[in-house]
């Protein structure tokens, strides 16, 4: 079982938990996250990545295991604590304001 | 008509306010979607129970809603909005070209007559329609052939902000784009022309009176007499007696003809609003005096209604979208403001008060009369 933070807006947007957990075994990618989660809660398609390309939004950021992981290949695996569950992947919107 | 229902679009979420026909007392909703920005809210014709909501995020790009019980529920639909295949290049702002992207939708204009049908104006410049209430959305990409290459953003972005469906002509579509035009299609968006003939631009165009280019920032007709369209240009306000053909300006005695929204009085095709505005660089109104003026001569002569707004230190803008027409009678007008306030009149504009003073900057206000 895999855990993810969705940022709070979005969580709002598709009735989320403050944390959703997936049924993703192995060694899952951030590609098979977010299609996971898009599945799950349609809402989303479209908020983390674009429509078209599938390329990650300019403000939304992946972080897990103290790295930031938002450069990535988005089909390499997570990193173990992710897929293990032991850690949430935190799927953050860049900060705004002054 | 027993009841009012304003949808109220703005930078930080929607409002829905409401008011039985004397539109004295409103109630005003919590926010919808808050902190998202909300260009527009509009409701099916067919359907008053049945609403689609723009919402778009900087951050999560755009969502779009859909209630089907008057906006106490809403889900999220389609939000895919994808041009057709290789739309080539358009202008940036310095003359480079740049390739279509699309960035959120300005306007959605539910059908007049097909129940599952909207129409979504977009930026980058497009128009896309849906026939499955907003869950696929399909480009109308003939549209670009008129010359899109040469379409140019707006100080707003290059953006479809006005859509206008004609109930007396099936088929035709009337939209505006900033910095490109007015264009109308005869076939259902088929095919399309350009309806730019006799607008100038001296301060912002080489050729005053070229074909597009023009940064046409509103449209409006009577919904009975769609052949006679009235337009807020950047600077003008023009009017056509043949659907576009050709436009004579009537910005007669305006204190300003700059200014972003237009609309026609629900009985009286004749007479025409507009709010004018300073400048394209001011945008507040001349005088820090907001004023309606209402013309009922189909432009040219104007007349300032004043009793309700602020008369002095007001330097507040309305955007294209933020002024509505109901169809009571006698005829309510509505408008919001980037300082956050909505004024009502429920006599034509004679007289006005302010429904809520403090909402988020205001981006577009849609008025339904309900049973």
């Amino acid at each position: 079982m895999m855990r993810v933070i969705v940022p709070v807006p979005l969580r709002h947007l598709a009735d989320l938990a403050d944390e959703v957990q997936l049924d993703l075994q192995g060694q899952a990618s951030l590609k098979e996250v977010l299609d996971a989660l898009e599945e799950r809660y349609p809402a989303l398609k479209g908020t983390l990545r674009q429509p078209e390309s599938g390329q990650r939004c300019g403000f939304i950021r992946f972080y897990a295991g103290g790295q930031d992981l938002s450069n990535q290949d988005m089909l390499a695996s997570l990193p173990a604590e992710v897929t293990s569950g032991r850690e949430a992947l935190r799927i953050v919107a860049a900060m705004a304001g002054g | 008509m027993n009841r009012v229902r304003l949808l109220v679009g703005t930078r930080k979420g929607g409002f829905i306010l409401q008011s039985d026909s004397r539109r004295q007392e409103w109630q005003v909703s919590q926010p919808l979607f808050p902190g998202w920005e909300v260009f527009h809210i509009n409701a099916s014709p067919l359907n008053p129970d049945r609403l689609y909501a723009s919402q778009s995020s900087g951050w999560f790009g755009q969502v779009l809603q859909r209630s089907d019980d008057g906006g106490q529920t809403w889900q999220a639909v389609g939000n895919a909005f994808n041009y057709m295949e290789n739309p080539g290049n358009h202008l940036g702002y310095e003359g480079e070209a740049l390739p279509w992207k699309f960035k959120r939708i300005w306007q959605l204009q539910p059908s007049l007559t097909q129940a599952d049908e909207v129409y979504a104006g977009a930026e980058d410049a497009a128009l896309f329609r849906s026939q499955d209430s907003g869950l696929t959305w399909q480009e109308l990409s003939t549209l670009r052939q008129v010359k899109g290459e040469l379409w140019q953003p707006g100080a707003g972005g290059l953006c479809l902000h006005t859509i206008l469906l004609d109930k007396i002509h099936p088929g035709r579509i009337f939209v505006a784009i900033s910095a490109a035009g007015a264009f109308r299609s005869d076939d259902g968006g088929a095919s399309w022309k350009a309806i730019n003939q006799g607008l100038k631009s001296p301060y912002e165009l080489p050729d005053e009176s070229v074909e597009v280019g023009h940064c046409v920032h509103n449209l409006a007709f009577h919904p009975d007499h769609p052949e006679v369209l009235y337009m807020q240009k950047h600077w003008d306000v023009l009017r056509s007696q043949d659907a576009g053909e050709h436009w004579t300006e009537v910005s007669g005695n305006l204190p300003s003809d700059f200014g972003f929204p237009i609309a026609v009085h629900a009985h009286e095709p004749q007479t025409v609003y507009v709010i004018p505005i300073k400048s394209d660089s001011e945008h507040y109104p001349p005088e820090g005096k907001l004023r309606v003026y209402r013309s009922r001569t189909g432009g040219n002569e104007w007349q300032a209604l004043t009793d309700g707004l602020p008369q002095q230190d007001c330097y507040v803008n309305v955007l294209r979208s933020a002024l509505a027409v109901d169809q009571l009678d006698p005829c309510g007008l509505y408008f919001g403001t980037s300082g956050g306030q909505v004024y009502a009149s429920a006599d034509s504009g004679d007289h006005w008060q302010p429904i809520v003073h403090d909402l988020p900057p205001v981006l577009s206000v849609e008025v339904q009369a309900l049973p």
